[in-house]
């Protein structure tokens, strides 16, 4: 069975331990077994994701010494804020226009809390 | 997309969820936020798209109603409807909601809105959409996102000053 995964940022987010593992490096780089440490699941298991998103671009390995450090390349996720940023205006848009609708309301109406 | 600022609309779509959310406070008593979302007349006010006429051809928003409105502009009619499900004055409205638009039927979300009373008249609104399929949310989520980057913001200012 082959399936060609996605490997974009997106995918690489898609999975909550991925997700943990980034906020994890987020402060300061770690090497594969602090970031481990921190997890239940298995070590191979924690590989693997670190080696999504390593290929998502996410993550970067740097050598220190004879220790391989992750580290967090925040600027690809900004590619997800990006993506909601016209929903959000559209929606901002119309809550805009509600609060005006509101405000008119107010002093015609007296409501009980 | 976290923010301070008081009335901040957060959008949470989660990469791989069939679901997103939003959030809004006002500053108004939950009975007027109420209102402003099931009467006709307060919606066509804030819920249609700026370049865009909106019309409501019906909108009975009580459990077991439906409602129907299109958004028209030079180029053509788009249409929306749903059923509603349950409403529970002032504080909850699920219904459906489908953009007839699309090249097939059938892709309808269930969309719940929570009115919830803050202290000092507030009103904290919570919106949650469940679609179909993950594809079906990022669609909604990528739909108008063309319009919305042509969109200035000319039309509201004319709106608001009316």
């Amino acid at each position: 069975m082959t399936i060609q995964a996605r490997r974009d940022v997106f995918q690489a987010i898609a999975d909550p331990t991925r997700r943990d593992i980034l906020n994890l490096i987020a402060r300061h780089s770690l090497n594969l077994n602090a970031i481990a440490e921190q997890f239940d699941v298995s070590r191979p298991a924690i590989s693997q994701h670190i080696k999504i998103l390593t290929e998502c671009g996410l993550i970067i390995m740097r050598e220190q010494g004879r220790e391989r450090y992750c580290e967090l390349q925040p600027q690809k996720l900004e590619a997800v804020a990006d993506w909601l940023k016209p929903f959000h205006k559209r929606w901002e848009h119309h809550f805009d226009k509600l609060d005006i609708v509101l405000q008119k309301m107010k002093p015609t109406k007296k409501t009980k809390k | 997309m976290t923010t301070t600022t008081k009335n901040a609309l957060k959008v949470v779509a989660e990469p791989g969820k069939q679901e997103l959310f939003i959030y809004r406070e006002f500053d108004a008593p939950r009975e007027n936020v109420f209102k402003a979302f099931t009467d006709p007349k307060l919606v066509v006010q804030w819920l249609g798209p700026k370049d865009l006429k909106m019309e409501v051809e019906k909108y009975d928003i009580r459990t077991g109603g439906s409602y129907r409105y299109t958004h028209s502009d030079s180029r053509g009619k788009y249409a929306f409807n749903g059923v509603v499900h349950e409403v529970h004055a002032p504080e909850r409205i699920i219904q459906t909601f489908e953009f007839e638009g699309l090249p097939e039927r059938g892709h309808v979300s269930l969309d719940t809105a929570l009115f919830e009373s803050l202290p000092g008249n507030r009103t904290r609104v919570t919106m949650q959409s469940v679609f179909r399929s993950v594809t079906d949310r990022d669609g909604m989520v990528n739909s108008g996102m063309e319009r919305g980057v042509r969109e200035g913001f000319e039309r509201l200012d004319v709106i608001l000053e009316n």
